[in-house]
């Protein structure tokens, strides 16, 4: 670890983090604002929901969410702001060692006295303080919009609890598998395209799972690993399937180090 | 006491060549020219020695360390130059030199200040508003401020003004006699030939020579210009002449060998000039390329 490394990752990202944060708030905060309105039309809300295809329902999860309470409604809006969350930490993932490479800048930080493990160690740690940041924001907004809205219904902040730690799980999923995807490939271009594609790719399939049921798509994407419906409904994490996503994580900030210490950095061409 | 040593070191970039079998030593207080075109291998030969790409085979010491299992400790007393630079585009000169020197154990804001004035560097500008010519002059000081043992500097000079260029050879120069082992790859062989005391030759991957400036100028070649009336390429034909051209009535051509069997030749006939030089290295460089 090296604290110049740490120090120098962390401000770059700085801007990106303040962005992140507060659209994250706004988003929880206003989506949240319509709860009354849900709340106390409950019996409409639900008619005109049935309304809707059985498939799409499933797709979005909806037709295990209760609008009506505030959790239900909180794991509606969470499914936005999952997705979003999903970018960012994916985003990190990908540029955390690619953007030096195709900015050229690897030259210079490589040949200071700092092993590529120091390296990826300082930058993976500035990297999830940002998702730190960024969390404890959500984690504030959450509790601001919920006090604010709630009006008369009760809920289980145990519960709410779980789906906001569940978050940090789920982003450290996207920052590492973004990561060792970066140094699975030659060369990253650009890193948005990445972590916009492996972001929704991943909801795409939890979307599908919903639809198709039996298929163990589940197994794959981090939108059915913390799933908050399921959350909601049962209490708890779906244990086996958060294990599987922490598994996941582990080994691929694993391989990341053994890939990463032997990776040729290419010169300009 | 070597600060380089290369031994048979190889590096396949998959199946396409980046260096075979290159060994070379390098004495401490040495500048040492490492010269062949584009593509030859000579960025390959530092980014290995400076482990930013691992050796297919073979091995290197600096210091006499190896440099794939102690890269780090072994970069405390490098600089590199390489030859196109980059950096955080949204950093301040002084802040990028900051962050240089934040790696490097003691204080190094000094001779910061002393490197960036010597080569007239502005400060507080933006990288990013930096030409190619100050963008080098920031890697510069970037390379030297943390006064590093041993030199890279991958075709330094492209860029820079003649006037800087000068002034960045003093700085080198300076730097060597305080006893800084200096490694200098280059495809221009005049600034080779002003700097260094020993070069190699790097074609196609290989080193083909490698040996002493002054013994590749003087023991190999004479090269010899006879201006005289009517005077014909066959009539400076004989052992150890290679290379005749014609320009204008002046014959030209390289002699290796005893220099009085040419000096007699050339007596016998009725001169208007006659010089005798010293090739330039790129004259022997062309050589080597043939």
């Amino acid at each position: 670890m090296s604290a110049t490394i740490y120090r120098h990752e962390f401000l770059i990202r700085l801007k990106s983090i303040v962005i992140w944060s507060l659209s994250m708030a706004f988003l929880i905060v206003f989506f949240f604002a319509m709860f009354p309105v849900f709340a106390d039309q409950a019996a409409l809300m639900n008619e005109f929901m049935e309304k809707y295809p059985q498939e799409l329902r499933v797709a979005f999860g909806m037709d295990r969410m209760d609008l009506a309470t505030v959790l239900g409604f909180f794991s509606f809006v969470l499914m936005f702001v999952q997705l979003c969350l999903a970018i960012q930490a994916g985003n990190y993932g990908f540029g955390l060692v690619s953007i030096e490479e195709s900015e050229l800048t690897a030259d210079f930080l490589m040949t200071k006295p700092v092993s590529r493990g120091q390296i990826l160690t300082s930058k993976l740690l500035a990297a999830m303080t940002s998702l730190t940041i960024t969390n404890l924001v959500v984690w504030a907004a959450s509790f601001t919009a919920i006090t604010l809205f709630r009006g008369e219904h009760a809920y289980e902040p145990g519960t709410l609890i779980l789906l906001l730690i569940g978050i940090l799980i789920f982003q450290l999923f996207f920052l590492s598998v973004g990561l060792v995807v970066s140094l699975l490939v030659k060369r990253v271009r650009s890193v948005t395209p990445y972590a916009l594609g492996l972001g929704f790719g991943m909801y795409v399939l939890s979307a599908f799972s919903g639809i198709l049921g039996d298929v163990k798509l589940e197994l794959v994407t981090p939108f059915k690993h913390l799933d908050a419906a399921y959350i909601v409904q049962h209490g708890a994490y779906n244990a086996p399937l958060v294990l599987l996503n922490a598994a996941v994580t582990v080994i691929a900030v694993a391989a990341s180090y053994w890939l990463y210490t032997r990776r040729d950095i290419s010169a300009v061409s | 006491m070597s600060v380089i040593e290369v031994s048979k070191l190889t590096k396949y970039y998959g199946k396409s060549r980046g260096i075979v079998d290159v060994s070379f030593n390098e004495e401490q207080g040495e500048i040492f020219g490492f010269i062949g075109p584009n593509g030859a291998g000579k960025s390959t030969t530092i980014r290995l020695l400076l482990s930013l790409i691992h050796p297919t085979s073979g091995s290197a010491k600096i210091f006499g360390k190896d440099v794939t299992t102690h890269g780090p400790e072994i970069r405390r007393d490098i600089g590199y130059l390489p030859s196109e630079v980059f950096y955080y585009e949204g950093m301040k000169v002084i802040d990028l030199l900051k962050y240089s020197a934040s790696f490097f154990d003691g204080d190094c804001t000094q001779r910061m200040r002393e490197l960036s004035e010597y080569m007239e560097l502005e400060m507080n500008r933006r990288i990013s508003d930096l030409s190619y010519g100050n963008k080098k002059k920031v890697g510069i000081v970037q390379g030297l401020l943390h006064s590093p043992k041993l030199l890279f500097l991958d075709e330094p000079t492209a860029g820079l003004d003649p006037l800087m260029q000068r002034k960045f050879f003093d700085l080198i120069r300076k730097e060597n006699a305080r006893g800084v082992t200096v490694f200098f790859s280059s495809h221009i062989l005049g600034e080779v030939q002003r700097l260094c005391n020993r070069v190699g030759i790097i074609r196609e991957g290989k080193i083909v020579e490698i040996s002493d400036i002054r013994a590749l100028q003087k023991n190999n070649y004479k090269k010899v210009c006879v201006t005289a009336k009517e005077l014909k390429p066959a009539d400076v034909k004989m052992a150890g002449v290679t290379n005749v051209q014609t320009d204008n009535g002046t014959v030209s051509f390289f002699f290796k060998g005893d220099i009085n069997a040419v000096v007699k030749k050339i007596g016998g006939m009725k001169l208007e000039d006659v010089t005798i030089e010293e090739p330039t290295l790129e004259e022997i460089f062309m050589h080597y390329y043939e």
